[in-house]
């Protein structure tokens, strides 16, 4: 119990520290640049433009996000290319999520009815302010409970990032266990120390589905 | 460009036939744990409508369980942590069970939600024109069912097959550890890499498009 | 005879083979109230809505106040953008209300008010207010949409209509959503503007209000003008078979 208290929790708590930044930054990335993917994607009606979001979206989606930090890691190294771990973690994940968010985002503005540009391009808004005013606002709340769930998932994703050397929770688990052998003690304490962050996280995500999920009244 | 496209046809002979093995473990544990997963999810589907408030608790702590914490600490738990107290697996069924038992969870939600979609008067009016218990279900709901939750059952899986990849960091010698293998052999992780991701690709890509087409059309049918 | 605000002559629309408009005439003189009638399916609403270029006609010139709506210099088409100042100076009510959930009763009417009129925010919130008492809606400025029955949804976006300070009210079946006993809070409001002498194109099934309000009717068939004239005459007197049919069906 005191090797629990001593040794264990304050590796894994300053793994956390980097699972927390890893986290929120890769968020910040994933949830901004998916938004403008989503925007040009639905709005600027250029066919190349659109097709080459597409690739985009799908190369991301359907390749293990470990496969991707392995290319963006190792193989950018190989050409000289070197970025460091944390950075190439926030990458990483960070454009993965923005194939993420911007299906999100995509699928927020196409619940949106057509009365609601019709009825402000009526009162004589131009198009960039329909959709800044009027259709982006309202995309995003509808977006908000699924941008949650991946905000949770991500959470749990960032523990791949051991695998190129961020040191986060999964990270300082495996180099205690090296060092004191103590398995099963070790990894069930990063589990619970994972639900311990997800469990707040996924209260949040529930509060938002009840407050705006499915309450698309146009 | 081409010199690097160049590098690709060189190596294809060798790199290959490994990759193309090393693709059939990750297909076989991908498989085997999303059936697994289909299993379980059921029971905790049928868990979380029973009467018992023992059962419904149990399958709820096991969702929330699974949904926070990250398959990579459940693969560390099973095939490092278990041995601990005497459970040894091989680092092949240890992914298997690790994957199965962390996408029950999602595969419970995916049944669940198909459930709920179904409105009452569907079994009302089932029942109404005289089907029997069994012949409702298997009639009438069932069927519908199976409309809704095909799409998430595939992108589940998608989501399966790529955490497989996982599986490369508990020794597991599929797509990922394999590719490593070639990376420290040949010196070229950049190719290598790319490689293994395409053939990622080339699985899960299809079946997403597969999904959304299966998803667009279940709209349909219930407009 | 003055000049009319409204000037539509030989509009014609079509979706790929499927003519909708065949060829449509009439004018609209200020104080006008002019009600289009006809069984659905007959154009009336396509037709309203070109004449905002919300549908974009095939064939066929909108003239607003003597100027070309949705054609630019040199008979070229009008993009969105360009449309934005012409569309300001028509008022339009949906069927289906289309006020934006997000934002407060209020805030719908005032958001166009500053970002499309360019009015500060105190004259924009002031306008909304007033806009908000003339539809007898003031008290609920601070509500948002989804609290509001149909009926003050829909008397929300004649405010939110009449806050352009439009030259023209468009109003696209403002009734047919609604609940029956909520369709006379809007009538009434509308009856209040035509009693103002604003300037009104009309699609509705309310034949009743048509007759009462409206100082002429187009009865359209089939993408045409079947039968045209002051409102109480066609519709108590109609000529033609089609106007006759159409009437004792709605009449039940």
């Amino acid at each position: 119990m005191e090797f629990l208290t001593s040794t264990i929790l304050p590796g894994l708590l300053t793994g956390a520290t980097v699972t927390i930044t890893v986290t929120l930054a890769s968020l910040t990335i994933a949830a901004t640049l998916g938004f403008l993917l989503a925007l040009v994607r639905e709005f600027s009606g250029l066919r190349l433009l659109n097709f080459a979001i597409d690739a985009y979206v799908e190369y991301l989606r359907n390749i293990p996000a470990l496969s991707h930090l392995f290319i963006l890691y190792f193989g950018l190294a190989s050409i000289g290319f070197a970025i460091t771990s944390i950075p190439a973690a926030i990458i990483g994940l960070g454009l993965v999520g923005s194939a993420v968010t911007c299906d999100i985002y995509r699928s927020g503005f196409s619940a949106l009815g057509k009365g609601q540009s019709e009825a402000a391009l009526a009162v004589g808004m131009t198009p960039m302010q329909v959709i800044w005013l009027i259709l982006s606002p309202q995309a995003f709340r509808v977006a908000l409970p699924p941008l949650g769930n991946y905000a949770l998932q991500l959470l749990k994703d960032t523990s791949v990032v051991s695998a190129i050397a961020a040191p986060e929770i999964m990270f300082y688990a495996r180099s205690m266990v090296t060092s004191t052998f103590q398995t099963t003690l070790i990894y069930s304490s990063a589990a619970l120390l994972y639900l311990a962050m997800s469990l707040p996280l996924a209260w949040g995500v529930a509060r938002l589905e009840k407050r705006f999920g499915g309450a698309t009244d146009v | 460009m081409f010199e690097f496209l160049s590098v690709f046809v060189q190596y294809a002979d060798q790199w290959g036939p490994r990759l193309a093995e090393a693709a059939v473990v990750s297909a076989r544990i991908s498989l085997l744990g999303f059936a697994l997963a289909a299993v379980v999810g059921l029971v905790l589907a049928l868990m979380q409508d029973a009467s018992s408030a023992l059962l419904r608790g149990v399958a709820k702590g096991y969702v929330i369980f699974f949904r926070g914490v990250p398959v990579l600490a459940i693969l560390f738990l099973i095939y490092f942590g278990l041995p601990g107290i005497g459970v040894v697996f091989d680092a092949e069924p240890a992914a298997v069970v690790g994957l199965g038992l962390a996408f029950a969870a999602q595969m419970a939600e995916v049944y669940r939600a198909g459930l709920s979609a179904i409105p009452k008067g569907q079994w009302e009016a089932a029942r109404s024109v005289g089907f029997l218990p069994g012949q409702v279900l298997f009639l009438i709901i069932l069927p519908q069912v199976a409309r809704i939750v095909a799409a998430p059952v595939i992108v589940t899986f998608v989501a399966l097959l790529k955490d497989s990849s996982l599986a490369s960091l508990i020794t597991v010698n599929e797509l990922v550890l394999e590719g490593r293998a070639l990376a420290t052999e040949y010196f070229l992780p950049l190719h290598i890499y790319i490689w293994v991701g395409v053939m990622y690709f080339i699985i899960a890509f299809p079946l997403s498009m597969l999904a959304k087409l299966l998803s667009r059309r279940a709209r349909l049918g219930t407009r | 005879m003055s000049n009319p605000i409204l000037s539509v002559s030989g509009l014609h629309k079509s979706y790929g083979a499927v003519e909708v408009l065949k060829g449509i005439d009439f004018e609209v003189s200020p104080g006008e109230k002019i009600a289009l009638l006809g069984p659905s399916g007959s154009g009336k609403s396509t037709c309203l809505r070109c004449v905002n270029f919300l549908e974009t006609p095939t064939r066929g010139e909108i003239l607003l106040d003597g100027e070309r709506v949705g054609v630019g210099s040199g008979g070229r088409a009008m993009n969105n953008r360009d449309l934005a100042p012409q569309r300001a100076q028509m008022g339009m009510v949906f069927q289906g209300f289309n006020l934006w959930p997000h934002l407060s009763v209020r805030d719908n009417i005032a958001i166009a008010v500053r970002k499309v009129q360019k009015s500060s925010a105190a004259e924009a919130r002031d306008l909304a207010e007033a806009m908000l008492a003339k539809v007898h809606m003031a008290e609920k400025a601070d509500a948002m949409p989804g609290q509001l029955s149909g009926g003050q949804q829909q008397r929300v976006a004649i405010a939110r209509a009449l806050a352009q300070r439009p030259k023209l009210m468009l109003f696209d079946e403002p009734t047919s959503a609604l609940d029956p006993e909520l369709v006379g809070e809007v009538l009434n409001v509308m009856h209040e503007l035509a009693d103002e002498g604003r300037t009104m194109l009309i699609v509705t099934h309310e034949i009743a209000f048509a007759r009462d309000v409206a100082d002429r009717v187009l009865f359209l068939y089939d993408g045409v003008i079947e039968e045209e004239g002051p409102a109480r005459q066609v519709i108590e007197t109609p000529q033609k078979d089609r106007t006759k049919a159409f009437l004792s069906r709605m009449n039940g």
